[in-house]
């Protein structure tokens, strides 16, 4: 009982260096839990069959990103609870020279670990089920959902889910509490306070040399993921090799830097001996000096939260913005035609389907007892055509040798999709693309996937001329044009050949017919005749019904229904996971603050007895603070610069036009949790630092 | 001789009505410039409440004291900081230097808060270490220096200000008895050489006996106050005893 009354009043009277712990706890819970609770949206519910598959899709993702958030949190949970045992080394040593034992001193921390974690669940809780209401606007807007039904909901699995998760890492803290304080040992209890900091000073020319080296290494790294011809050859071992390479010159760069930077401003007299610059400047370097390995997770941690935040923000825009450009037809039909006899133990094809492939998309469409005339209007066919002699290899011309040696992994034996002028053009009108002419003996490459564009592009400038069905052709322009046949989310076309009409000349049934495309507009007015005739289409039951039928399609509606739904699972994950990030390096920034704050109270104590004004003494501290979290935050930074450079190339058929956006959109949320932190960091500390008087 | 410290009738009280502590109860004297004057009293007596009071670390209950004809007791703010940081030197008993920072920077602090200009800082910091024989600690850190080392860095940081005082509180309390009489010798020199007004508490009648005057107080009252004069500092030694024998109780436990 005593034990109790003891361990609660603790909790009370440390309740001002438990705030950032519990803060953050809180924090954590309640994310977790929005997270967790998103399927049980009512807004979700209420939306089409197509997007469902997907939704689910987002649960299960969201949950196996919890197990790491898990993980994550626990790590923080443990280390901040290590952190504030520290700092009450005192208290422990009074209570064992009071004759208490180890065991007594475990059960005061089991308590409070207990009182603290069911306070901490009960409000994180709280606060989570009001915020997945407000998350609820987020996912309709997502989803593009009605609203008008939205009710409060709760998710009782979710509720269930982070109670559990959270019960296991608080066991875990209590785990680690109890070993920590076995270890201990009483001498080194009370002499804790007094041990005054022994400076480390680093060789200054090794810093130095240091520094020079992981600069020149990181610049490296920098240069082969920005630099867009390297980036593109990157293998994932070679990624790995630079992601572990720019780890270690970060370390590297806070190890050298924690010695340098006081060298260098100290070498600045007027800088350094004016007002409490000395004093400031010392404070930061020997922390930096104490943190260098935390520094370094915490930048990366940020430099990770920047680059998946961006990115997955700019995913989800893009991919909107695409939609409108690359699905303009409500419907494309597609066919495999004109499968030769011979191919057909190969690729495993039935009798019926090689019969069914030599007829045209229109003859299937009547063969299936599906109107055309009744629910389509503005068709336009195009074929695809391919000469077993036009490769990648004929097409890249004399770049040829430079190329393999450059991006080995390409497959250069792969026939090149030719297309006739005349049908191109229909499809381009239909589209709304921009349509071409040709003079008998040119060619010309569309595509709108950027890096085969620019590969095309060096090809084209040299004039490299192409034999196509036994006609010599040569470019009309020296670059690829802008175009595509195939809807889809997102910009794939790695080039098509169009020719002049007059050089394809084969026959109906020849197998250098590859495709067919049939793009329409449904026969319909009003958004209900449209899913009605998207019924009609999409009815699974057709494939059933006509197995050995070669026809294939995509509808605007399908597009942009999974479109949605992928944009919405990566905007979910990459704000999970950046703001769990962003907490918990925020957290350990804060805490390694505030843990020190008792030995900050005596040295800002005796800069007010020597004279510095309330004025100096604040400034001093919010110096210190900010430049403390803006270190790891500024190297994350210029790391994140050259990372969203490679994040744009991978993600480059999503589209980039919308980073700025999304970088902004970042910016804010580094900002408002970052920031946030840090001026909580600040209060507390200048609540800490206050002179007491007696 | 100007007065630089005029204490009139100051009385500083703890606790409440039922139950009070009078620490200081109606003290008041005068220190003249250059004086070097030592305050003696049991712990408990009320000697750190009356120099926490001079050096506007504590207030006082009711009272005036005055430093170069302004009444610090009304001082309040900015003008507080400016006072203690322009007027003042403080020594204490641990020394209070910053682990953080080289013998050179704490001393070199106490002027950059003043913002005085970079090149008279070195100028300032390499003459004060002469006069306290420091130059070969400067660039050392608190925790490689002994304890006599710290105290007259932290004497020098005191000083360095040209301070209308200087107040130490039990200086010699963490040295040994070595180290001590090294400090008190710096102390007469400063006290002698540049006129520098010291007021010092303690409750050693050796450290006491390098005053030019020893002010005894028991109970928060002035229980007698004695000069130097001419006499040696030997013969000193032995009034300041007598006193204490007189004072009796536990003073006499302290020596």
């Amino acid at each position: 009982m005593m034990l109790c009354k003891l361990s609660l009043k603790n909790i009370k009277k440390s309740f001002k260096d438990y705030t950032i712990y519990f803060f953050t706890l809180i924090l954590g819970v309640a994310i977790f839990y929005v997270f967790n609770a998103i399927d049980s949206q009512t807004v979700l519910l209420q939306t089409k069959q197509s997007t469902y598959d997907i939704i689910e899709l987002m649960t299960q993702t969201l949950s196996a990103v919890s197990v790491f958030v898990s993980f994550i949190l626990g790590f923080l949970i443990i280390y901040a609870s290590r952190f504030l045992i520290k700092r009450r080394n005192k208290e422990f040593a009074i209570y064992m020279t009071l004759g208490m034992s180890k065991r007594k001193i475990s059960t005061i921390l089991f308590i409070e670990t207990i009182a603290i974690g069911i306070l901490s669940l009960g409000i994180g809780l709280g606060v989570g089920i009001i915020l997945s209401q407000l998350m609820s606007l987020l996912v309709a807007n997502m989803f593009e959902a009605d609203m008008t039904n939205f009710a409060f909901t709760f998710s009782k699995s979710a509720l269930v889910k982070t109670i559990i998760y959270f019960g296991i890492m608080y066991l875990l803290v209590m785990i680690f509490n109890t070993i920590q304080v076995s270890r201990c040992k009483l001498i080194d209890l009370i002499n804790s306070s007094k041990k005054s900091e022994k400076v480390k000073i680093k060789n200054p020319v090794l810093c130095t040399i240091v520094f020079l080296m992981a600069s020149v290494i990181l610049g490296y790294c920098y240069y082969r993921v920005s630099v867009p011809d390297g980036a593109s050859t990157l293998t994932v071992d070679q990624i790995g090799i630079i992601i572990g390479l720019g780890s270690l010159s970060t370390f590297l760069i806070f190890w050298s830097l924690s010695g340098l930077i006081l060298r260098i401003v100290q070498s600045i007299h007027k800088v350094y001996y004016k007002g409490l610059n000395s004093f400031i400047l010392r404070q930061i370097s020997s922390k930096i000096n104490t943190t260098v390995f935390s520094m370094t997770v915490i930048c990366l941690m940020l430099f990770v939260t920047i680059c998946v935040l961006s990115s997955s923000l700019s995913i989800k825009n893009s991919m909107t913005a695409n939609l409108q450009e690359l699905a303009p037809a409500d419907i494309e039909l597609t066919k495999k035609r004109n499968i030769p006899k011979e191919l057909q133990k190969e690729y495993g094809y039935t009798d019926g389907q090689i019969e069914s492939s030599y007829k045209t998309i229109s003859e299937t469409l009547k063969e299936l007892k599906i109107d055309e005339d009744k629910y389509l209007k503005d068709q336009a066919t195009i074929h695809v055509y391919t000469d077993s002699t036009v490769t990648y290899e004929a097409t890249m011309g004399e770049n040829i040798t430079s190329m393999k040696a450059r991006y080995p992994y390409l497959d250069y034996t792969s026939p090149e999709i030719i297309v006739k002028l005349s049908e191109y053009n229909q499809v381009a009108e239909m589209f709304g693309n921009e349509t071409f002419t040709l003079e008998d003996d040119q060619y010309m490459i569309i595509g709108d996937y950027e890096s085969m564009v620019m590969l095309r592009n060096e090809a084209l400038e040299l004039g490299t001329p192409l034999t196509i069905f036994g006609k010599t052709l040569t470019p009309k322009y020296s670059e690829v044009k802008h175009g595509f046949i195939e809807m889809s989310s997102n910009h794939i076309t790695d080039g098509i050949i169009v020719v002049p009409d007059s050089v394809v000349t084969v026959s109906d049934d020849s197998p250098q017919i590859e495709y067919e495309y049939m793009v329409a507009n449904y026969r319909a007015n009003d958004d209900k005749t449209r899913e009605e005739i998207e019924e009609v289409f999409a009815n699974p039951e057709l494939n059933d019904l006509y197995p050995d039928v070669t026809l294939d399609g995509i509808t605007k509606i399908s597009i942009y229904d999974a479109s949605v739904g992928l944009g919405a699972m990566i905007t979910f994950i990459g704000l999970y996971l950046g703001i769990i990030f962003l907490i918990s390096s925020a957290a350990i920034l804060a805490l390694k603050e505030l843990s020190e704050s008792v030995d900050n109270y005596t040295r800002y104590n005796m800069l007010r007895r020597i004279g510095a004004t309330e004025k100096q003494l604040n400034k001093a501290l919010f110096k210190q603070i900010a430049i403390f979290f803006l270190f790891p935050l500024a190297l994350a930074i210029i790391h994140s610069i050259f990372g969203i450079k490679f994040c744009i190339f991978l993600l480059e058929t999503f589209g980039k036009e919308q980073m700025l956006a999304s970088v902004s959109m970042t910016m804010i949320f580094l900002i408002l949790i970052y920031g946030g932190y840090f001026l909580i960091t600040y209060y507390c500390s200048k609540n800490i630092i206050k002179e007491k008087r007696v | 001789m100007s007065q630089i410290l005029k204490i009139t009738n100051i009385e500083k009280y703890y606790g409440n009505r039922s139950n009070l502590t009078k620490a200081i109860d109606g003290i008041s004297f005068d220190v003249e410039e250059g004086e070097f004057v030592a305050i003696m009293g049991a712990s408990g007596s009320g000697k750190t409440t009356l120099l926490n009071c001079i050096s506007t670390i504590d207030r006082v209950t009711s009272g005036h004291i005055f430093v170069a004809g302004e009444d610090i007791t009304k001082l309040k703010g900015n003008k507080l900081n400016k006072y203690r940081s322009h007027e003042l030197g403080v020594i204490f008993q641990d020394f209070n230097l910053l682990d953080t920072l080289t013998a050179y920077e704490n001393i070199a602090l106490a002027l950059s808060i003043q913002n005085t200009k970079v090149g008279e800082i070195s100028k300032r910091v390499n003459e004060v270490a002469r006069k306290l024989d420091i130059q070969d600690v400067l660039q050392k850190y608190p925790y490689q220096m002994s304890g006599g080392q710290k105290q007259r860095v932290a004497s020098a940081r005191a000083i360095i200000t040209n301070p209308k005082l200087v107040l130490a509180d039990e200086p010699t309390g963490a040295l040994d008895s070595k180290s001590s009489k090294m400090l008190l010798e710096s102390f007469h020199y400063l006290n002698t050489e540049f006129k520098t007004t010291i007021l010092m508490v303690t409750h050693d009648a050796f450290t006491a006996s390098y005053a030019s005057r020893v002010i005894f107080i028991k109970d928060g009252k002035i229980f007698n106050e004695i000069r130097k004069g001419d006499q040696g500092r030997k013969e000193f030694f032995d009034k300041i005893i007598d006193v204490v024998t007189l004072l009796g109780g536990d003073l006499n436990d302290a020596l």
